[in-house]
């Protein structure tokens, strides 16, 4: 009987104890029946004696070392901090690689933007792989929450803001501004500030728009899974052929063979042009394709 | 001490990445845990933002009356950060519905003592 | 403009602990939306313009968009579990 009482009391605490520290969220977002669950939880934690006394354990560790891990890390970074050189100054030899950027970069890729012209043509490699690693994780939502798409919608299975006027309006106005400002983003970002990464999430904030102010069967068909597929693939695509030559010519990414054009101009700095837009399709696709998903679980 | 106080912007950043760190590691709640994780994402990026700064300068893009530029590596580094760090949330945010979708909560106390219990029952 | 930063730094961390310690989840959702809103005039000042249109549109609209698709996702899967405990 002892062990009994002293089980309740310590199944207690832990309840105290996690709903100070963590969150009644849930059990305020969701309704009666959600909290009626837990009571029932509770006491089935309460046959599962030994399974509670681990946690229990387990949790009072868990707190300290978590403190421990926490302090230790602040603490130390907040060391480093005191030890780097003051905001704002001016670093030679931090600057040294950014300075050679800062430098050449005009008369070597041809971008008026400097961030442009390092990231898609000096390490255009490195974006080759953060697109690849953007469609990879694309997949794995795709893994994760496609469905069937035989089986029947049923009605609650998602909500319907088409019959609201007010988004409607407003979609009407703001969506084609959205996208052509996406758009020129992509476009410009050898020019001005922007390029593929913010003019790709622009747009596809445009299509997420879209298609809740208009409904999804209207947004399915004007980005149909075919269109997806295949701009996912030319771009991608592109993008590999582009930068996976020098593989074949011996490593030299600088020489593309086609000409620099005047800095300033729209048709200008080689490759960056086409693979900004490359790049732009992937981010559109990767943000409209994770949003379809969590949305219905496939592209129809 | 006083370098701390230079310094403050790389402090606040330091601070924003311990507010997420802490919330990834006390919260029970599944969401909550990745808002942390975003916190300190964006804790990271700008402390490597202010890392690139440099007072009077201008944005990295030519002009033809610029006195000089800030550092442009950074901004590099974070745009691409960015981006990865939305599909790392999605993916996280899909695999915490597939757990709702099994458990039916998303307290981790609560996942692990239901996994325990589907495991006794085999 | 100086001041100006540091109110915003502040804000960006007040928006933090709120978005930490608040009790429902979609509060610290929107709350998280607006972090990443004052962000972006952070990145505004700190010179980096490509930063603050990214952030704008990938912190604030995308993201938040993500998180509140997963709260309705979760309360309508809570719907489908009660109608198949009805059968």
């Amino acid at each position: 009987m002892k062990i009994k009482t002293k089980i309740k009391e310590f199944v207690e605490q832990s309840r105290e104890w996690t709903e100070s520290f963590s969150d009644m969220s849930e059990k305020r977002d969701l309704p009666r029946e959600r909290v009626r669950r837990e009571e029932h939880m509770v006491d089935r934690l309460m046959e599962e004696k030994a399974g509670h006394m681990g946690l229990l354990k387990w949790r009072r560790l868990y707190l300290v070392l978590a403190t421990v891990c926490a302090v230790t890390l602040i603490v130390v970074l907040l060391t480093t901090v005191a030890m780097l050189p003051v905001f704002g100054e001016h670093h030679e030899y931090m600057d040294t690689v950014a300075q050679y950027y800062i430098d050449h970069a005009l008369e070597e890729t041809g971008a008026m933007n400097i961030v442009a012209g390092m990231i898609l043509d000096y390490r255009a490699f490195d974006t080759l792989g953060e697109s690849f690693v953007l469609f990879t994780a694309l997949n794995c939502v795709l893994i994760l929450l496609r469905r069937d798409f035989q089986e029947e919608y049923r009605l609650h299975d998602y909500y319907d803001l088409t019959r609201d006027p007010i988004l409607r309006r407003v979609g009407m106005v703001v969506i084609p501004c959205v996208v052509s400002f996406g758009v020129y983003v992509m476009l410009n970002g050898h020019l001005s500030p922007g390029g593929g990464f913010s003019g790709g999430a622009i747009f596809g904030a445009g299509l997420i728009f879209l298609s809740l102010a208009f409904g999804d069967d209207f947004a399915a068909r004007l980005v149909s899974e075919k269109l997806f597929k295949g701009v996912a693939a030319v771009a991608l695509g592109f993008y590999c052929l582009a930068k996976g030559y020098s593989f074949f010519t011996g490593a030299n990414h600088l020489e593309s063979g086609i000409s620099l054009g005047t800095p300033g101009s729209i048709f200008s700095s080689g490759l960056i042009l086409p693979l900004n837009v490359a790049v732009g399709f992937v981010v559109t696709l990767t943000m409209y394709g994770i949003y379809r998903m969590f949305r219905r679980g496939s592209f129809k | 001490m006083r370098n701390l106080i230079n310094n403050y912007e790389e402090v606040f950043a330091i601070v924003l990445f311990g507010i997420g760190f802490v919330t990834l590691l006390f919260h029970q709640n599944l969401i909550k845990k990745i808002i942390g994780l975003n916190i300190m994402d964006t804790g990271l990026y700008l402390f490597l933002a202010s890392m690139g700064y440099i007072y009077g300068g201008d944005a990295p893009i030519y002009a033809e009356n610029a006195g000089f530029y800030i550092n442009p590596v950074p901004a590099g580094l974070v745009l691409t950060g960015i981006v990865v760090s939305v599909s790392v949330t999605a993916i996280m945010l899909s695999l915490s519905v597939r757990l709702y979708k099994r458990y039916g909560t998303l307290n981790l106390d609560e996942i692990y003592l239901e996994a325990r219990n589907k495991i006794n029952e085999r | 403009m100086e001041i100006f930063k540091l109110i915003l730094l502040l804000l960006l961390v007040v928006c933090a602990v709120c978005a930490t310690l608040s009790k429902r989840l979609l509060v610290s959702v929107i709350i998280f939306m607006a972090y990443s809103l004052v962000m972006s005039i952070v990145w505004i000042l700190l010179e980096s313009p490509d930063l603050a249109i990214t952030e704008a549109a990938v912190g604030a609209g995308v993201s938040g968009i993500l998180f509140l698709m997963t709260l309705k996702k979760i309360h309508r899967t809570e719907i489908e579990t009660e109608d198949e405990d009805q059968d």
